[in-house]
């Protein structure tokens, strides 16, 4: 079923009646994905669409269609509190995409979210696709090809540039992680290296960090004793200049820490498959599998 | 968003963290105006400019071009007096004042060119037995806000970490409760500041200043040195505060503290589009949509040989106004030898992408090569509106294909 979600999913959306979030939400279910429910505070009692029910709160969402996924597209100012709303009401997975959410109120949020048995992945990512059966988020269903490789990265476009080789290679992938570019977020490289360790239908990783921070070195320590399938990795970034922040809030060079170089030291180190050309992800991750003996 | 020292000096004061009186000053006379009411006769002139190493940086405008060269090759002892000058008499005062006020200050972190000084802060000077490290900032390792402070003040955190990092304490704030008083007596004790005065004087500073970071939404307060007197009086000498950007929605006041001097007049004209736009060396001039594919694009430029001369995220959802306006940006820098446009098309459509080159080249005109990138979404009627359109753009299919065409287009060939 590979990691996260699958045809069973039972996703609601969050901000469903929003600009991004309706239309973002009209373009995952074109994909196929399983949306039970809506929420916006004030418009309880109508549909989306004429297809789904929209209630003013999460609580009664979960409790009325038993949602166990939700994707949020609620605004900057609003959204951390929409990622307790949801952890509260007891939905398993949040898949948060809002790109802005100020760093003060995540770390509020991550901290009330931890030991309620709720995975976050983002805020400030594509979101999470299964392909052939569940897109949550904003990534371009018709790049994907169902397959065995997955993929997990802090970048948005960046990883569709590594599932366009990975198709074009003829590789399709399990499913496709985007943890989010920023400081604080809820799902990191080494927890979906952990995911795509366990899951039967994921024969390798690639894995896309970026400069800023140290999750990528984490994952990297975990995989050296730990991981079992190949990982094809790739870190942006190793040309920009330290102390200035690369777009996303989270790609910062500080006080000489979370350069590139050391990411792909710590890569090597953990027997990782590197490539210094970002044009390589998939003739690499190609050639890796074949001396493998996995495809 | 980073901060003046005055301007971080009058947060922190706000919230219980004494820093020494002083004033802030635009002209040479009002500077001294500001240490005639200070009164005494010991005043310190700074600099206010955000980049740091200003006491060892030299103005452009007396120093020869060696001297320069060793300031920012961050050489410890260099002749001639600095962006941080001690005076004695209010005649000193006037001359560190005209010495800094429109002249160009060169540090280690500004690089040659250095940056102009519009304004100075005349503060009163202070008495120091010792000098100590102090900050508080996000830990991203756990999610958590992290005190951390060392006794070799006055040295920059990096260089303790290096050479002694036993000596830098860390205490981590809960997110719930916030900073424990306990915590930050814990801390005051463990830097060995065991006189009742300095050491509640201290515990009191580290509050202040996490509560200075919540309530102004920080990503960084530092306070270096942070000075404890003979009679143990604590005191914040020096101070760098940083906001979040995603939080200025709610900071209005701070928001309108922004000084666009100090930025890139191409990073502030970028801004204004909502264009994430960062000023490199190099002649390879770039428009990626996203971040991570921006500094890929910049990567892959430099692994086929060739440097880049800027970061530029369109963002997600650009129209044909931002594109025009991106492309605008790139072309007026007359280092640019050759454009690269890389979009991998998700929400943002590869036709629009197309119709904003097409405009922006037919409205500016276009001197150097022009390679363009596009994929995902709508990419082959992208690269038809190109192909129709008339101009000599350099179409490539591939990331490698655009950054090798990039490369050759510079080469001449």
């Amino acid at each position: 079923m590979a990691v996260l979600v699958d045809k069973n999913s039972r996703i609601l959306t969050q901000g469903i009646t929003g600009s991004a979030g309706a239309f973002h939400t009209r373009m995952c279910m074109e994909y196929g994905t399983n949306f039970v429910a809506g929420v916006t505070p004030g418009k309880g009692g109508q549909w989306f669409d004429g297809k789904v029910p929209i209630f003013n709160t999460v609580a009664e969402a979960v409790k009325i269609t038993a949602a166990n996924v939700s994707m949020i597209f609620v605004p900057p100012p609003f959204a951390a509190d929409a990622i307790m709303e949801a952890a509260d009401a007891g939905v398993a997975l949040i898949v948060c995409i809002t790109e802005g959410i100020p760093a003060n109120d995540m770390v509020k949020a991550w901290a009330y979210i931890q030991g309620k048995g709720v995975r976050l992945i983002g805020p400030n990512c594509p979101g999470v696709i299964t392909p052939g059966a569940a897109k949550i988020g904003i990534m371009p269903g018709h790049i994907h090809t169902p397959g065995r490789v997955g993929v997990v990265s802090r970048s948005g476009t960046l990883t569709y540039e590594a599932v366009g080789q990975l198709t074009a290679v003829g590789l399709g992938q399990s499913t496709c992680i985007g943890i989010g570019g920023d400081p604080v977020i809820g799902t990191r490289h080494i927890d979906a290296l952990q995911l795509f360790n366990d899951d039967p239908d994921t024969d390798a990783v690639i894995m896309i960090g970026e400069i800023g921070g140290s999750a990528e070195e984490d994952a990297c320590a975990w995989a050296k004793d730990n991981m079992t399938k190949p990982i094809v990795g790739f870190i942006a970034g190793a040309t920009a200049p330290p102390g200035r922040r690369m777009g996303h809030a989270g790609a910062i060079i500080s006080g000489g820490q979370g350069g590139a170089e050391d990411k792909y030291a710590a890569m090597l180190a953990a027997g990782v498959h590197v490539v210094r050309s970002p044009a390589d992800m998939g003739k690499r991750m190609r050639e890796v599998m074949e001396a493998e003996g996995l495809i | 968003m980073k901060l003046h020292e005055y301007q971080a000096k009058e947060l922190l004061r706000r919230h219980g963290v004494p820093v020494p009186p002083g004033e802030a000053a635009k002209t040479v006379a009002e500077a001294v105006a500001a240490a005639e009411a200070l009164g005494g006769n010991f005043w310190v002139v700074k600099a206010q400019v955000h980049a740091g190493g200003r006491g060892k940086g030299r103005f452009k405008e007396v120093s020869d071009s060696a001297i320069l060269e060793a300031v920012v090759a961050g050489a410890a002892d260099v002749p001639g007096k600095g962006g941080v000058q001690l005076c004695r008499s209010m005649e000193d005062v006037r001359a560190a004042a005209q010495m800094m006020l429109g002249k160009t200050l060169v540090t280690k972190q500004t690089g040659i060119e250095g940056v102009e000084v519009k304004c100075v802060l005349v503060t009163t000077g202070a008495d120091i037995a010792q000098e100590l490290y102090v900050a508080v900032l996000l830990d991203r390792t756990n999610s958590r806000l992290l005190l951390m402070a060392s006794t070799e003040g006055g040295t920059e955190i990096e260089e303790v970490a290096e050479h002694n990092p036993g000596a830098i304490k860390k205490v981590w704030a809960d997110s719930v409760t916030g900073l424990g008083d306990w915590q930050c007596r814990q801390m005051a004790y463990e830097l060995g500041l065991t006189s009742k005065k300095a050491s509640r004087g201290a515990a009191k500073l580290f509050k202040g200043i996490y509560e200075t970071y919540i309530a102004t939404d920080a990503t960084m307060v530092e306070i270096n040195p942070m000075v404890v007197s003979e009679d143990g009086d604590v005191v914040a000498l020096d101070a760098k505060v940083a906001i979040d950007d995603n939080a200025l929605f709610r900071q209005k006041e701070i928001a309108s503290w922004y000084d666009e001097s100090e930025d890139d007049p191409a990073e502030v004209a970028a801004a204004k589009y909502n264009l994430s736009f960062i000023k490199l060396d190099g002649n390879i001039g770039c428009m990626v949509n996203g971040a991570g594919l921006a500094m890929s694009t910049m990567d892959i430029i430099k692994f086929y040989g060739g440097e880049p001369a800027n970061f530029l995220d369109v963002g997600g959802g650009a129209g044909k106004e931002q594109v025009k306006a991106a492309l605008e940006i790139i072309t007026r820098d007359p280092t640019v030898k050759c454009i690269l446009v890389n979009i991998f098309g998700g929400i943002m459509r590869c036709d629009v992408i197309a119709e904003g080159v097409i405009a922006a080249v037919a409205e500016t005109g276009l001197n150097v090569p022009l390679v363009v990138r596009l994929a995902g979404t709508n990419a082959e009627l992208g690269k038809q509106l190109l192909a129709e359109s008339g101009l000599s753009i350099i179409p490539a299919d591939t990331l490698a294909d655009a950054a090798e065409k990039a490369v050759s287009a510079v080469a001449g060939k």
